[in-house]
């Protein structure tokens, strides 16, 4: 494990986070969302496949640039820093992850090199419920001559809205088992949603839909292992995406705490004020260790990835969390305007403290990594 | 690593000396009343504890990166890295604890003459003398450039008036590190650093009970104490850098001990571990006690990241990178975490954390109970809390002063 960054990987970061600040700015998501647009952004998603950020997990092979996950947490931190709605998680990371860890060769050859280029959007359709749980999946894939037939219903699937490949997760010989499943598939309708933090999503209805064998990933029940590991790397991801939003909401806040003046001060000289920056500055930098640790855990394949994936996921719900609801506060009235940007913090904020379990969902699973 | 080879001729010499060297007692499990302390009224249960100081304190290995000159170990800082991994490797047990190798002795090898480096360092490295640290007053705490014990030029002698309190062990110390005003006109401009022998006339010790049942501070009294000129570090009002420099160091070895987190009472379990057993588990394995069970998941994954940030300040200070805003929540971080702790382990041990001597507890028990008590101080002592977030706010955020 290192917390220290090659050359290529600073390199990469400073690139992301000079192009989310230049091209996707916070202004950017108040536009998608005055057009409600949904969170479909076109031209984003154009520039990023450009930028080559769709294959940073994908092999030189099939046309990626194989930066690994450190690499993909620093694209990620830096989309979290302007709230940028981008299909970077859903398609760079989780798209690349499963066809990367559980593809045949065939599929591989078939997907990812379509992936690295940003011509497909791929999205994770596996809660069904009000939260995060992928334990409880009622999606059936009942076998049908040389294929499947999958029935059932899911919620709030990030990207959904506009993807272009499904990656669905139904219940099949006593177990869990993956199909890809295009959007224009019969059967399938997908319900777009608009969402508080304006990046969008879809609920689907899947009424006997028909895939082929050859789009299912792994054998039929054991996909287990593989959605585990797929989603521990979304989580850490997610928790760096919530850690550049968490350290440029501070950056704002201790920004407007050094210009507003109140009582003929600096309201940033008042002590009350001054202890909650510094706790919230603690936080951040107990954050950026978790995570740091668990981008580089996936990297070096060590056999803790989902208790650190838990710790980063937990502890960027909670800091997050705390800081969102204090930029509010410590802006005062205007913090309360639609006019200001403390409010897109918060609406994205509580979206992705939701996504892939919450700080309770993870410190449940904590405890039960740990025996109690 | 990269300088591995180039230690691997250090490496096989220490080994080789430790396993000579390190009698076999010392090499298993310590409790605090095994701990070495030094000084004249050192009392050594084990002979082999003493033999493990005299052996380690000649081959200067108790201050390895201290001068050759000065009794120390002359080592690099790879091969005292190197050496902490062989005395690890062996479950060694620290030959001496003291507050002269952790903070007094640092900060005189940077601003003591060299005689003064040649009298007092030899003693500290062979465990001879025993220091306490004469910095806190009854009006200066927070406030530590506030004090005002009194130094007074006396032409071939200082004559010092005046109280400290909270100073460590001073009843079993045989010098004091002592910070006194040589000039009232100006605050921080007005401290000298001054050393003296703790059986000079006029110095008188009354150790303070605390909550935890323990003594380990004392109310120390100075009552006409003459002192001789060449025993004052540094120059005359010039004190208070050395003063900080220190305080320096004493926060490094609070944060590089964790406040003792690790031997808090209860043995080596967790608050997880004595909850299970104390209060059970539901049949799916998972602690009866949901709520519980959340503050204490909650607690050991702040413990884990604060690991993790101790472990990333380490490897950015390798690298050559700015720790300093890092370090600052070390303090802050280490005290809230040893005091949740200790709490979490006296809640899950329920009627059995209650007791305070006596029969119908184990010892563990009491030690947890007090280890609890003793915690509450964890964020006062060594600059409180609140201190603590004043400085992350003013120089690291940069957040001004109040007009």
């Amino acid at each position: 494990m290192t917390f220290i960054l090659t050359e290529d990987q600073q390199l990469l970061r400073d690139t992301a986070i000079a192009f989310a600040r230049d091209e996707l700015p916070i202004s950017r998501l108040r536009d998608l969302r005055d057009q409600a647009a949904n969170g479909v952004d076109a031209e984003a998603r154009a520039k990023l496949a450009e930028l080559g950020f769709f294959g940073v997990m994908i092999p030189e092979a099939h046309g990626g640039s194989d930066f690994g996950m450190v690499g993909m947490g620093q694209i990620m931190e830096a989309q979290g820093r302007t709230l940028a709605a981008t299909p970077l998680l859903q398609t760079a990371l989780i798209g690349a992850s499963v066809l990367g860890l559980g593809g045949s060769d065939a599929q591989k050859d078939a997907w990812l090199g379509k992936i690295a280029s940003g011509e497909t959007a791929t999205a994770l359709a596996l809660d069904e419920g009000a939260h995060h749980n992928p334990d409880a999946i009622a999606t059936t894939a009942t076998e049908d001559g040389e294929g499947y037939l999958l029935s059932g219903a899911k919620r709030f699937v990030p990207n959904g809205q506009f993807a272009d490949l499904f990656l669905v997760v139904a219940r099949a010989n006593d177990g869990l088992s993956l199909f890809l499943m295009p959007k224009d598939a019969s059967g399938l309708s997908v319900q777009s949603l608009n969402t508080l933090d304006a990046h969008g999503a879809a609920d689907l209805t899947l009424d006997n839909v028909r895939i082929d064998a050859s789009a299912m990933i792994g054998q039929a029940g054991e996909a287990s292992t593989l959605i585990d590991a797929v989603l521990d790397r979304a989580r850490i991801g997610l928790a760096a995406e919530m850690l550049g939003s968490a350290s440029m909401a501070f950056e704002m806040t201790l920004d407007y705490l050094q210009t507003r003046k109140q009582f003929g001060q600096l309201i940033g000289s008042f002590q009350g004020l001054q202890h909650r920056a510094a706790i919230m500055f603690t936080e951040l930098e107990l954050l950026r260790s978790s995570v740091g640790a668990a981008l580089s855990a996936v990297d070096t394949g060590r056999n803790d990835v989902a208790e650190l994936a838990s710790l980063a996921k937990a502890r960027a719900a909670d800091t997050l969390h705390l800081i969102s609801n204090e930029c509010v506060q410590m802006h005062g009235g205007i913090g309360m305007t639609d006019a200001h940007e403390a409010g897109f913090v918060l609406k994205r904020a509580r979206v992705a403290e939701a996504l892939y379990g919450g700080a309770g969902f993870h410190r449940d699973r904590y405890a039960r990594l740990n025996g109690f | 690593m990269a300088d591995g080879a180039a230690h691997d001729t250090f490496r096989i010499e220490a080994r080789n000396w430790l396993e000579e060297n390190c009698p076999p007692s010392m090499r298993t499990p310590m409790s605090d009343a095994d701990v070495i302390w030094g000084g004249k009224g050192q009392v050594f249960h084990n002979p082999e504890a003493k033999l493990w100081l005299e052996r380690m304190g000649e081959k200067g290995w108790t201050a390895p990166e201290w001068p050759r000159e000065y009794g120390g170990g002359g080592l690099s800082r790879g091969e005292a890295a190197v050496l902490q991994q062989e005395l690890g490797r062996i479950k060694a047990r620290p030959p001496l604890f003291s507050f002269g190798l952790w903070m007094f002795g640092p900060a005189l090898l940077e601003f003591g003459s060299e005689e003064q480096k040649k009298r007092f360092l030899p003693d500290i490295v062979m465990g001879r003398t025993r220091w306490c640290q004469g910095y806190s007053e009854p009006g200066a705490g927070s406030d530590l450039a506030d004090l005002q014990t009194k130094c007074e030029d006396k032409g071939d002698h200082y004559l010092i008036n005046g109280q400290k309190v909270w100073t460590s062990y001073a009843n079993h110390a045989d010098w004091i590190f002592c910070l006194v005003r040589t000039d009232t006109s100006v605050k921080h401009g007005g401290i000298s650093f001054i050393l003296f022998d703790m059986k000079s006339e006029g110095v008188e010790t009354r150790p303070i009970l605390l909550i935890s049942g323990s003594s380990p501070f004392c109310e120390t009294f100075f009552t006409d104490v003459k002192v001789p000129k060449d025993q004052l570090v540094g120059e005359v009002n010039g004190g208070w850098t050395i003063a900080k420099r220190l305080l320096q160091f004493e926060r490094q070895s609070i944060s590089a001990s964790g406040f003792g987190a690790s031997t808090a009472g209860a043995g080596a379990l967790g608050p997880h571990d004595i909850a299970k057993a104390k209060i059970g588990v539901n049949s799916d394995g998972a602690l009866a006690d949901g709520d519980l069970r959340g503050r204490i998941a909650k607690h050991l994954m702040y413990n884990k990241a604060f690991g993790l940030t101790v472990r990333r300040s380490t490897e950015t200070a390798k690298a050559g990178g700015d720790i300093g805003p890092t370090t600052s929540i070390l303090k802050y971080c280490g005290a809230k975490l040893n005091q949740d702790k200790t709490e979490l382990v006296v809640e899950a041990l329920g009627a059995d954390g209650l007791g305070w001597s006596g029969d119908g507890f184990d010892k563990d028990e009491l030690d947890a109970t007090r280890a609890m008590l003793r915690a509450k101080g964890n964020s006062i002592e060594g600059g409180t809390s609140e201190v603590n977030l004043n400085v992350i706010a003013k120089r690291v955020l940069g957040l001004r002063e109040h007009q």
